[in-house]
């Protein structure tokens, strides 16, 4: 990706953000360094093995994330929608479980 | 229960299945709740009705009697405070399901939305799988039974309830909303619902009804039918009924005594459905008047040419071709192109035809003049009568060398 590209685009998930925060729905997001600066701790034997991540092997990883409060799956595809137009790349929209207290999970009043 | 009492009553319960179904969901916020409660319903109504007493409006004696069942096991389960009273306001509609004014909703200026266009918008989400999508839609909008859908897509029914249930955890889990989407995502949400009754009557379009079971064809029909009913501002939605109604007018010259698919060149043109014929031209005339095209509507016209000509000679392939032109247009892909071609053929002779068809298969990558593909692919059951027609045989392909040997 060329700098203006990258430019451009960090200027489309600013303004992505801002709006996030506007309505109340972006709780926290990070950029992630590339795949091969993963580090992968498993469990071998009952020992701690630390190896060169990352843990999956695969073609795509993750980039980065958001985190976010929506109302309903339709509320969080809106969001997603515009992250796609900002980056140019899919995404995948993921549930959080429901736990009691968990501020990302309780449905905000309508 | 057994006899024509519960026949009856199986016809009216799936009659009213998806109504009070789509009620209960809303006011319960639960897709296992909502039809849980309901089919205690039917069980409790089932007494009072094989013994010959039918109630003036028997659907909502159905949601009324579920939802005193969810009321009795609410306060036997102590669930929340919200849940009770959000059940207690349909005691205020004496059961009739009640139509609730929502912000959320698109229709601005129409803010009374019935539930059931709410529940065909969480069972077509775009978020299911497809066939998930199609299993939620006949099961708990068309009230058909685990086992039924199961037979209908030739599955077991161990498969088919696993299905259904991992599809209404995803609806529980992602939060898919049982609502009707905003107006700019309207159009996209309304083709895939069109395109999964659309799924359901072809599912069983070309077999002969299995007796004993609902017919899908007659599912799907019902399904567009409430549509129409619901959604009176999308032409598609009426274009699709009518392609469905004119489609389905076919049906009785569609096979001949052993079963076997008779061409619509060949059928008896005194078997078609003079009622559905003209139910399906009616539909299509007021869509012609809103001036608002699309694919079903144009395909529903190609059926209405057709169910106009006594003969087959006497069909208006100019028409025909003219209408296939557009629909190439609207909605581009080979089997629209094939169609066109076969219309050409006959306006404009099979040479025509068959350049458009050879043109086609390049594109797609077949070679339909070949014998590579000649036995099975619908493009060489287009080219071969076209190219018997004018004499041409298909070319022997070279033969292409599997590897250096």
């Amino acid at each position: 990706m060329g700098q203006s590209q990258m430019e451009l685009q960090m200027a489309r998930l600013g303004e992505l953000e801002a709006d996030m925060r506007a309505r109340g729905s972006w709780l926290f997001s990070g950029r992630l360094t590339s795949a091969d600066t993963a580090t992968v701790v498993r469990q071998v034997d009952g020992r701690r093995v630390v190896s060169d991540g990352p843990f999956i092997e695969s073609k795509e990883h993750l980039g980065g994330f958001y985190v976010i409060d929506a109302a309903d799956l339709d509320e969080a595809l809106g969001w997603a929608d515009r992250t796609v137009a900002a980056i140019g790349m899919p995404i995948e929209v993921w549930p959080f479980v429901a736990t009691a207290g968990g501020q990302a999970t309780e449905p905000r009043p309508e | 229960m057994t006899g024509p009492g519960a026949e009856r009553i199986g016809r009216i319960f799936r009659e009213e299945s998806g109504r009070s179904t789509a009620t209960l969901i809303r006011a319960l916020g639960d897709v296992d709740l909502g039809r849980g409660r309901r089919s205690g319903g039917v069980r409790d109504c089932s007494g009072p009705l094989a013994s010959g007493g039918l109630p003036p409006n028997p659907g909502a004696w159905i949601t009324t009697t579920a939802r005193n069942r969810a009321l009795d096991r609410l306060r036997r389960e102590r669930r929340g405070r919200q849940l009770l009273d959000e059940v207690a306001r349909l005691a205020s509609g004496d059961g009739e399901p009640q139509p609730r004014a929502d912000d959320d909703d698109a229709a601005d200026g129409a803010p009374v939305v019935d539930d059931r266009l709410r529940l065909v918008f969480m069972c077509c989400h775009p978020a299911l799988a497809l066939e998930a999508q199609i299993a939620l839609t006949l099961r708990l909008l068309g009230g058909l039974s685990t086992a039924d859908v199961a037979a209908a897509f030739l599955v077991t029914e161990s498969t088919m309830a696993q299905r259904l249930v991992r599809a209404k955890r995803k609806i529980s889990a992602a939060h898919i909303p049982f609502r009707v989407p905003t107006a700019a995502a309207l159009p996209d949400r309304v083709d895939a619902v069109l395109g999964v009754v659309y799924l359901i009557y072809n599912a069983a379009a070309d077999r002969p009804d299995p007796p004993g079971e609902p017919s899908l064809r007659a599912e799907a029909i019902r399904l567009a039918r409430l549509l129409d009913d619901l959604l009176p501002d999308e032409p598609e939605v009426a274009g699709l009924l009518a392609l469905l109604l004119l489609t389905e007018s076919r049906r009785a010259a569609r096979y001949d005594e052993e079963g076997a698919l008779v061409l619509l060149r060949d059928q008896d043109r005194t078997l078609w459905n003079g009622r559905l014929v003209a139910e399906g031209q009616q539909l299509l005339r007021a869509c012609l008047d809103r001036d608002r095209p699309g694919p079903y509507q144009v395909q529903a016209a190609v059926n209405a040419v057709h169910a106009d000509a006594g003969t087959y000679a006497a069909t208006d392939w100019a028409q025909i071709a003219s209408l296939y032109d557009h629909l190439l247009a609207l909605d581009p892909g080979p089997v629209v192109a094939l169609n066109r071609a076969i219309a050409v053929a006959e306006v404009h002779g099979p040479e025509a035809g068959l350049a458009l068809v050879d043109a086609l298969g390049g594109l797609a990558g077949y070679s339909p003049g070949t014998w590579r593909v000649a036995s099975c692919s619908p493009v060489s059951a287009v080219w071969h009568p076209l190219g018997r027609r004018c004499s041409r045989q298909p070319r022997r392909r070279p033969p292409t060398s599997p590897g250096a040997t």
